[in-house]
């Protein structure tokens, strides 16, 4: 069947089979690979992308879902060439190790501070709860999005964890 | 202007704002280690989607492979018929273990000199083993085509409980092995039996635990897979692999297909987390292998998440008993035990030769005792292999849990502070190095200070006070200590070696013209931040910002051969090779500063970046000044070859020993049994610091995976051998909400053999962190008179002990 989408602000259309998956979508057919594969079972989070502006598990989504709407992908975040705070945020505050789970962290991050520019820790760990990370232990995943709020917010003054290179 | 010129104006600039880079970003966290808290210089990829993992590959021609498994823990193949998926339109390949016997492919040997099958010719012995491979055009038609292949079974009684597998009456499962005629797998004993049972025998007190340590698995966010690219002109393979240990697997596939080592090249790009997951070689490597020997295309295959659950390495699954004793007024006097360990259907244990239970015989941890003995008897069971994985440092996971655990049911019979009766025990800072009673070696440790630092931080005493507080009202709050000594950094030659290779580790700086250089490591990341680290101890040592350093690794064919990355190994091994490298790279700058300052070289100062005249700062030549006139126009000194660069080649003299005092405060609720962990202190001492962000980072994951296992993970399975934990809707691991915001702090007691002072930290806090929990459980549960729950304690388990009935989880 042909598939139509917004994928990052540009238009695609393929043949694709009916039961393709999204994340399979945007990985092999628009070599999308930020976009990872983790679990099958959206419990992992590692394939979140963004439709229509709101969080989903690509891995659950069929391609055909997406049809006639809008996706956004790890790779849409940054803009012009500048990345956007929530990335900044991350590399700031070591919130990223393997790098594996990091672009379904950051498309969920990113939803959150659209809704709730200055959440609270808990808010943040309830709101990155759908995702796992084997690496970090959260709690520098929670103050990177610390950080891009309060950048958002132009109230940043704490010293970041780590130093520029 | 000339291109030297131009070059050596840039470079003096360039390296004069390296110097003022350097002093600018040195850490401010007490370590010596210049750069510090640097950002890591492989987020700007991560950040952006555009790291590079196996999956994302994508090769001209490149199909897709998939892989039939078992759907039974024990039967014996009656046959396989694939004629219907050979018949699938998009279907290249359908190839069985018969198949592969007739190459002499069906088995290959594992990291312990077992044989483990690639496809299963004669049993399956595992839910979940490999049987048949489909190599397709898409992914999709190859999980089709699996569908298709009809596989017959006489189903076998399943081997599931290890106490059961030695019963004479049991079914052998390795009857592949010739005479084989029970379930015995081996038997190891470390220590002095007749000493121990001496001391035991007029000890005043003596305790006895019995206690398990559940199968668990390191399930990294990214599963395994390969890509097999076989060139049939050329005869080179080379495969991306999920590999912790590119070197060693490329060795290994010489020995096993026969292909000479010089035309594989292995690969490991950009690594999803590997936990010891990714150390061994499973089948579905040399499935792709033979899938693109067959096709001569390139193959993928990526396993899913219930493949990865089912048939990957897992971890601990030891049954321990274990005895310590001790004098009325709590000094420890010896520690006893007797293992049973599950192995699984092939001994797959990916530790060094001569360690079949890895390091557990330091289970004596970091205690002043006169004594120890320990004897195991590891069993095969219809389970998936594997055994030494999950950030276990080679079975200390399981040696600390049973110290620890042990220590506080000894603090609980003695009616003594937990904290009290380790200080009472602590090795003390002038009995290192330390040879413990099953004969290994401590290099350096300070240990009180370590535990002080952590109820510093912790106000142990105020928690007390508010724990004294809650019990008054009926509330359930536990404080649990750990203390720890871990074992990293295998090894020296002459203990260790992976199926005979020695477990040293290579290093290779080449400094360009221009200054900037590039630093080549056998070791590989997997997320540890070795191309952040690793450039800064090359910038410590020769001044070269680290910006300029480029860290190249995970490829046989760029990188010096060395043993890998698991273990706790690469700061310890690797990090060491990096800092001789740079050493051996500037003395023969030294020389060549000499000739351009007109200096001897006992003359020369080096002073972190530049040599100059002593007593004379301003006649300087800069590290970048050197690099160019190694590589330049004109004669060098008398016997200096022209370049700037250097290979080693390392073999650490010990182990190092890292060590931690972690503190846990959790609530249990009386009305559910849900355990929360409110807070948890972890102060670690790795030696000298690097990059205290990334080790942080390190130690904050480890805590999440000791809380998992103390709270959540099991890789269960019911009679017959079915797994449980297929899934992450069935294995369970901690989410943001199941952790807290982790509280760190750190002492530094140098390695005294390490070259900079260093200890790996990576393994740290899953080894540490999962009896601290579980003493915090205990702890809160003192009203109920319960020594010991075994993991995990979730709220079911807990809950029937709180009620009487306290079952270990197999």
């Amino acid at each position: 069947m042909q598939v139509t989408m917004t994928v990052n602000g540009e238009q695609v259309t393929r043949d694709v089979e009916g039961r393709l998956l999204l994340v399979h979508f945007l990985r092999d057919h628009l070599a999308l690979t930020g976009t990872h594969w983790g679990c099958d079972t959206s419990n992992c989070g590692a394939c979140a992308v963004w439709l229509d502006g709101e969080p989903v598990k690509a891995c659950t989504v069929l391609a055909a879902m997406a049809g006639g709407h809008e996706v956004r992908t790890v790779e849409g975040l940054e803009q012009f060439g500048e990345l956007d705070s929530i990335q900044r945020g991350f590399m700031h505050c070591h919130g990223l190790q393997c790098g594996f789970c990091t672009p379904g962290m950051l498309m969920t991050a990113r939803a959150l501070l659209d809704r709730n520019p200055s959440p609270s820790e808990p808010e943040i760990r309830e709101a990155i709860s759908g995702q796992i990370c084997r690496c970090t232990g959260y709690a520098s995943i929670v103050r990177s999005v610390q950080w891009a709020a309060a950048e958002e917010a132009g109230t940043r003054t704490s010293a970041d964890v780590g130093s520029p290179p | 202007m000339s291109f030297s010129k131009l070059a050596r104006e840039t470079t003096h600039s360039f390296s004069k704002l390296a110097r003022e880079t350097t002093q600018r970003f040195v850490d401010n966290d007490l370590t010596p280690m210049g750069h510090g808290r640097m950002l890591r210089k492989e987020d700007p990829r991560f950040i952006r989607g555009k790291g590079r993992f196996i999956d994302d590959l994508q090769l001209p021609g490149m199909l897709h492979l998939a892989i039939l498994r078992a759907p039974i823990a024990h039967g014996r193949i009656v046959s396989v018929d694939v004629s219907a998926a050979e018949a699938h339109p998009k279907v290249k390949l359908v190839v069985t273990g018969a198949m592969l016997a007739e190459r002499g492919l069906a088995w290959m040997p594992t990291l312990s000199n077992d044989m483990q099958a690639v496809l299963a010719t004669d049993k399956v012995r595992f839910q979940g083993q490999e049987v048949a491979f489909v190599v397709a055009e898409d992914r999709y038609a190859a999980r089709d085509a699996l569908e298709l292949i009809d596989v017959e079974y006489e189903q076998l009684p399943a081997v599931v409980n290890v106490r059961a597998a030695l019963d004479p009456s049991s079914p052998v499962i390795r009857d592949d092995l010739e005479g084989k005629t029970d379930n015995h797998c081996f038997d190891w004993e470390t220590g002095d039996k007749a000493a121990t049972d001496a001391v035991f025998a007029r000890a005043d007190v003596v305790v006895r635990q019995d206690m398990v340590y559940p199968r668990v698995h390191p399930a990294p966010l990214e599963t395994c897979g390969a890509v097999a690219d076989y060139d049939a002109v050329d005869g080179t393979l080379t495969l991306w692999s999920t590999t912790q240990a590119p070197h060693a697997h490329r060795t290994l596939y010489a020995v096993v297909a026969g292909l000479p080592e010089h035309n594989i090249r292995v690969i490991s790009p950009d690594i999803g987390g590997g936990f010891g997951n990714k150390v061994p070689i499973y089948p579905g490597y040399i499935c792709a292998i033979v899938g693109s020997l067959l096709t001569g295309k390139p193959v993928k295959w990526t396993e899913d998440r219930a493949e990865n659950l089912t048939s990957t390495a897992f971890a601990r699954d030891y049954i321990m008993h274990g005895e310590i004793a001790a004098t009325r007024d709590g000094k420890i006097l010896a520690i006893r035990t007797n293992v049973l360990a599950d192995h699984g259907a092939f001994n797959g244990v990916a530790a060094p030769t001569k360690y079949p239970a890895g390091f557990f015989g330091v289970f004596t941890g970091s205690y002043d005792i006169q004594a120890a003995y320990c004897t195991m008897t590891a069993v095969f069971t219809n389970k998936a292999p594997g055994g030494v994985a999950y950030s276990c440092s080679f079975r200390i996971t399981e040696a600390v849990y049973l110290v620890e655990r042990l220590v506080d049911c000894l603090a609980d019979e003695l009616k003594m502070d937990p904290v009290e009766l380790r200080l009472k025990n602590l090795l003390r800072p002038e009995q290192f190095p330390y040879t413990t009673k099953t004969g290994w070696v401590y290099d350096s440790g300070n240990y009180e200070p370590t535990l002080r630092e952590a109820l510093r931080i912790a106000d142990y005493a105020a928690l007390r006070r508010e724990q004294e507080d809650k019990r008054a009202r009926g509330e359930l709050m536990g404080i649990g200590v750990s203390f720890f000594t871990e074992a990293v950094g295998a090894g020296p030659r002459k203990d260790m070696d992976i199926l005979g290779l020695g477990m040293a580790d290579g290093a290779e700086l080449r400094v360009h013209p221009t200054g900037t250089a590039v630093l080549r490591v056998s070791c590989q990341t997997q997320g540890q931040g070795h191309e952040t680290t690793f450039a800064q101890i090359v910038a410590e040592e020769i001044g070269i910002p680290p910006a300029d350093i480029k860290v190249v690794h995970g490829d046989t064919d760029q990188t010096p051969f060395g043993l890998g990355t698991y273990g706790s190994r690469s700061t310890a091994v690797s990090g060491a090779a990096a800092a001789l490298v740079a050493r051996k790279v500037r003395d023969k700058a030294r020389l060549i500063a000499s000739a351009m300052l007109e200096v001897s070289v006992a003359d020369l100062q080096w002073d972190k970046g530049y040599f100059h005249v002593a007593g004379d700062p301003a006649k300087s030549v800069t590290i970048q000044d050197v690099a160019m006139r190694a590589h330049g126009a004109g004669d060098l000194p008398e016997g200096i070859e022209g370049g700037l660069e250097a290979q080693i080649c390392y073999n650490p003299e010990n182990l190092t020993n890292p060590h931690g005092a972690y503190i846990c405060v959790v609530d249990v609720d009386p009305g559910t049994a849900v355990v929360t962990v409110r807070r948890f202190i972890a102060v670690d001492d790795c030696g000298v610091r690097i990059n205290p962000m990334i080790i942080e980072g390190q130690v904050h994951g480890g805590l999440t995976d000791g809380v998992g296992m103390a709270l959540m993970e099991i890789l269960a399975f019911d009679e017959g051998g079915n797994c449980l934990g297929g899934s992450l809707m069935d294995y369970l691991i901690p989410t943001a909400l199941e952790v807290p915001d982790w509280e760190t702090g750190f002492t530094v007691t140098p390695s005294p053999h390490h070259p900079i002072g260093a200890k790996g930290v990576g393994e740290s806090a899953t080894v540490g962190s999962p009896p601290a929990v579980v003493n915090a459980v205990l702890d809160a549960l003192k009203p109920y008179g319960l020594r010991h729950v075994d993991m995990p304690l979730t709220p079911s388990r807990l809950w029937e002990a709180m009620n009487g009935n306290p079952q270990p989880p197999i």
